[in-house]
């Protein structure tokens, strides 16, 4: 029988193989390392479900004290391998942007560790689905960050991304140094680092709240700026915009994803503190105003996709702040599916023509079907039922009225409505507006299936969304 | 039979795309539902108020989620409404200069949409459906309409789009205000949680207005409306056809559908709000109407005026009035399909639809105004057509309402208000007539050659809906026996037709 940390062995043994092959062999085409990667997290993720389950966390001593294998963290790593397994498809089809725009002598210089690093990021975004300890929080986020400090500067050539590389560089250090001093706080007030530990150590009255209370309140700081909430947001446009596109797929889909997790079992243990539900009400409401709004004037898809990040974190942080972990689950699942998506027929779109809304405009001439998965990624975001994004905001919207947040629900509503426009913007460029060029646009194999596979389960999910609710039961 | 129903249009939709012959592929399609529809008519079971042909498929036992879809009497009317406008439509369409495939599908996927939300039992599956005509009527405005189309398809859009969230959380409310062991999107789970009175006075008035305003805006009930005009003036004729005579019926088959029998307590608190904003329909969206110098804004603005009666239907909460309010929306769909139609293949010839520029046309085209002349009869509620009976059982109904007051109540003030409405759709409709196919032939058509009548062929779907609106006039009876057993259970039995 497998156990839940052997997978994350594995996939760090993946990752370090596949740089030694690329370091040890000459004249490979670089391309046959993503596929092997992509093989072997596929074996992973396969792996992944015949996992024996592991000790309920509050009896948990030694390496189980900060390791969780939980249906949760199970969830979470399938849905980091997936995320990994898809953005090395975008990749692929990436890899001549990448090339033009990476210095090295030879033709395909630089490749290698651009398949190689996701795949450690991947273990850092498992390991973070886990970790029940802050120390091992820490240490796993670090894990991510660093390999996305390498990822999002990658193709250095090019000014923006250098620009996106400082930035990311300089920000993401300082919610780092918020992260450590809060747990400093709640250490100093409490004694311990683990989650459980900390939540029975607070219902001692004898405990300094206050203390605990600042603590908590930076480590939300760093969470914030992990999973784009206002007012920790400023990042996220310029960084999603100068990194190279398969990389900002990742960072919107599979940093913020272990961003929420790490917030879901941070807060499911505070259920004594009312402050910290005001506090996530107000930074909720913030960011879906924010993100709606700015995402309603732009005119590059790359952008509009960030600010459209922000907002639904906004709409994450409402199943949050009502305490709704399997409504936040299930939307992440959902955005997963259509963020990539999108980005996926991105990917390709943008190397023929550029990454500016007008640059779709007659895509349903020259490439019916990736207007069609556009507009499937596009619909599914503002929400149409049928697919996976409505039933993630019929779930929101469930906890909110459930938890009787009406400035929630009245702001949630109208922002739908902003959705609604600015990503029907997308889907009018593609089927109104006159065709430019009309040469048709290629699509790989691989591209294809991968995209098919999001089309069908986007739908599938919108229909049917059982399989997601039942895995969360496991 | 009832799957297949909701199913023919969409897979045939799916088809076309896949490259099948468009034309014949929609008309085939759209004559399959029509007739299956017609089949089930025939083995309909009336004097029963049980949902009929009941199929059902478990989605999520632990939201009590299911698509389980089925007819009773009210939703078979409205289901054989989509079946005969869609027909209609289809064969309508011509001369569709590009994506062709596209824009049958879009209309079938409407039409499959309307059939789904109508034959739908359960309460996720009935918003779910009435949201797949979304893209496809942003799509048909956008790229083949007319006139203002890019404003007018943002702002259809966006105003469906609020309208049917706010909706979701009136129905998510809805679903929440039941205890957790009666909770269920079933909408016979919920009729026997109602009846139990399990549902709170309190929670009926919040949830009410949730839904008024939800389906209101749906509705295009005043003052949400300012989307309905310069949409239809802006789309394909086809698609206004759909939109306006099927689509919007889903907000008031919603009101009778889920406030008659779920929240009566909640219907009563709101009545007066309900009236002043029907009024509003009726009288001022009627003056409106008047002050139109285009005939496609003077239709769309009369379907936002008809609205209003059969509100005053449903407010009225009597079974006599609720029946007139479903009849009526039968042949205001019928009715104003047909008309929107002519007008469809008028601007087709001239280009153009100001009353300025038209007149006299009857002369050149002696079928159409023969055609757009019976639409209006029928839309302004002359005896004969079915909208007369619909009109007079609303008057009636809503004059002796259900909610037993005083005399000389609000409602008797407001039906008094309401019955000058059918002045005013007499003095708009005729006066459109008159300018366009009566007096002088307009000088800009008298050098031209080859203006021919509607294509012969077209005769069928004109026949088709004139023939079903005389039908029903003269025998509305048939419609009452299959829709008044529902509201029976749940209005005052004393005021029975």
């Amino acid at each position: 029988m497998i156990t839940a940390p052997e997978l994350e062995i594995a996939v760090l043994v993946l990752g370090i193989v596949i740089l030694m092959f690329e370091a040890f062999t000459k004249n490979i085409d670089k391309r046959f390392l993503a596929f092997a990667g992509i093989t072997g997290l596929t074996t992973v993720l396969v792996a992944s479900f015949f996992v024996a389950p592991g000790r309920p966390p509050d009896q948990a001593i030694g390496f189980w004290s900060f390791y969780t294998a939980d249906p949760l963290s199970m969830f979470f790593k399938q849905f980091a391998l997936l995320t990994t397994i898809l953005v090395l498809v975008m990749m692929i089809d990436y890899a001549p942007v990448v090339r033009r725009s990476f210095p090295g002598p030879t033709a395909q210089a630089g490749l290698g560790e651009f398949f190689a690093v996701p795949i450690f990021t991947c273990a850092g975004l498992m390991y973070m689905a886990s970790a029940i300890d802050f120390i091992f929080i820490f240490v796993s986020l670090e894990l991510v960050t660093i390999s996305f400090y390498v990822l999002v500067s990658f193709t250095r050539r090019n000014p923006a991304t250098l620009e996106a590389g400082v930035k990311y560089l300089v920000l993401s250090a300082l919610s780092t140094a918020f992260f450590v001093y809060g747990i400093t706080w709640l250490f100093g007030a409490t004694g311990e680092t683990n989650l459980q530990r900390i939540a029975a150590a607070l219902t001692n009255p004898s405990i300094e709240h206050g203390a605990a209370l600042f603590g908590m309140v930076l480590v939300l700081v760093a969470l914030g700026f992990k999973i784009a909430a206002v007012p920790f947001q400023i990042w996220v446009p310029d960084v999603y915009q100068g990194a190279p596109t398969p990389v900002t797929a990742y960072l919107s889909v599979g940093s913020k994803a272990a961003g929420f997790v790490v917030l879901l079992r941070v807060l499911q243990l505070f259920p004594t503190l009312p402050q910290m539900q005001r506090l996530m009400v107000l930074v909720a409401l913030l960011t879906l105003i924010y993100g709606n709004l700015a995402a309603l004037p732009q005119t590059n898809l790359k952008r509009l996709l960030a600010y459209s990040s922000i907002a639904h974190a906004g709409y994450l942080l409402i199943g949050v702040a009502c305490f709704d972990g399997p409504a936040v689950t299930f939307y992440l699942a959902a955005y997963l599916l259509m963020t990539l998506l999108s980005f996926a027929v991105l990917v390709i779109v943008a190397q023929q023509t550029g990454e500016e809304i007008a640059d779709f405009d007659g895509l349903a001439k020259r490439s019916p079907f990736l207007a069609f998965a556009m507009l499937i990624g596009m619909v599914s975001l503002a929400g149409v039922p049928f697919t996976a994004g409505f039933l993630g905001k019929f779930f929101i919207f469930n906890a909110a009225v459930a938890q009787g947040q009406i400035a929630l629900i009245v702001v949630g509503v109208i922002t739908v409505g902003c959705g609604f426009y600015y990503y029907l913007k997308v889907v009018r460029a593609m089927y109104w507006q006159s065709v430019a060029k009309t040469e048709q646009i290629p699509v790989s194999g691989l591209s294809r299936i991968a995209i098919s596979a999001l089309i069908v389960a986007t739908i599938w999910l919108g229909v049917y969304p059982q399989p997601i609710l039942d895995a969360l039961k496991r | 039979m009832v799957l297949f129903i909701i199913f023919c249009p969409i897979v045939a939709a799916a088809l076309i795309i896949a490259g099948l012959p468009a034309r014949k592929t929609a008309l085939a399609a759209s004559v399959l539902t029509l007739a299956t529809t017609l089949f089930l008519l025939g083995s309909f079971q009336q004097g029963q108020r049980d949902f009929q042909h009941v199929t059902s498929f478990a989605i999520s036992p632990e939201w009590h989620l299911s698509f389980t879809t089925g007819l009773d009497g009210l939703s078979f009317v409205m289901v054989l409404l989509a079946a005969i406008v869609t027909l209609a439509a289809v064969w309508f369409t011509g001369g569709i200069d590009k994506y062709e495939n596209a824009f049958y599908a879009c209309l079938l996927l409407i039409s499959g949409g309307a059939i789904g939300a109508f034959a739908s039992i359960d309460l996720f599956f009935f918003y779910a459906f009435h949201e797949l005509a979304l893209i496809p009527t942003f799509l048909l405005i956008g790229i083949w309409g007319s006139g203002n189309r890019v404003a007018a398809a943002w702002k259809i859009t966006i105003y469906l789009a609020i309208g049917s969230f706010i909706l979701l959380i009136g129905l998510i409310l809805l679903y929440q205000s039941v205890p957790v062991a009666s909770r269920s999107f079933d909408i016979r789970a919920l009729q026997a949680t109602a009846a139990a009175g399990q549902i709170s006075a309190e929670a009926q008035r919040h949830i009410y207005l949730l839904l008024l305003i939800g389906f209101g805006i749906l509705v295009s009930l005043f003052p949400f409306h300012t989307w309905a005009p310069e949409a239809y003036a802006a789309a394909p004729m086809p698609a206004a056809m759909l939109h306006a005579g099927v689509l919007k019926k889903f907000g008031l088959y919603g009101l009778l559908r889920l406030a008659i029998p779920l929240l009566p307590e909640g219907a009563r608190h709101w009545t007066s709000l309900l009236l002043v904003l029907l009024l509003g329909n009726i009288i001022y969206v009627g003056l409106v109407t008047i002050a139109q110098k285009r005939l496609d804004w003077m239709l769309g603005y009369s379907s936002v005026m008809h609205m209003g009666y059969i509100f005053l239907g449903i407010a009225g909460a009597s079974v006599l009035g609720a029946t007139g309010a479903v009849i009526l929306m039968f042949a205001h769909g019928l009715s104003i399909a047909l008309l929107f139609a002519i007008a469809g293949e008028l601007r087709k010839r001239t280009d153009t639809l100001l009353f300025a520029e038209l007149g006299g046309l009857g002369k050149l085209m002696p079928f159409a105004g023969l055609a757009f002349g019976l639409g209006a009869f029928a839309a302004i509620g002359l005896p004969g057509f079915a909208n007369f009976a619909g009109e007079i059982m609303i008057f009636f109904g809503a004059f002796k309402n259900g909610w037993e007051m005083e005399r000389f109540h609000i409602f008797q003030i407001a039906t008094v208000l309401a019955l000058w409405g059918v002045v005013i759709s007499a003095v708009y409709m005729l006066r459109a007539y008159r300018k366009t196919f009566m007096g002088t032939l307009h000088e800009r058509f008298r050098s031209w050659k080859e203006f021919v009548d509607l294509r012969t062929d077209l005769r069928v779907p004109v026949a088709l809906l004139v023939g079903t609106l005389i039908c029903y006039g003269f025998f509305p009876q048939s419609f009452v026996r299959m829709i008044a057993p529902g509201f029976r259970t749940y209005l005052s039995a004393s005021k029975q037709p």
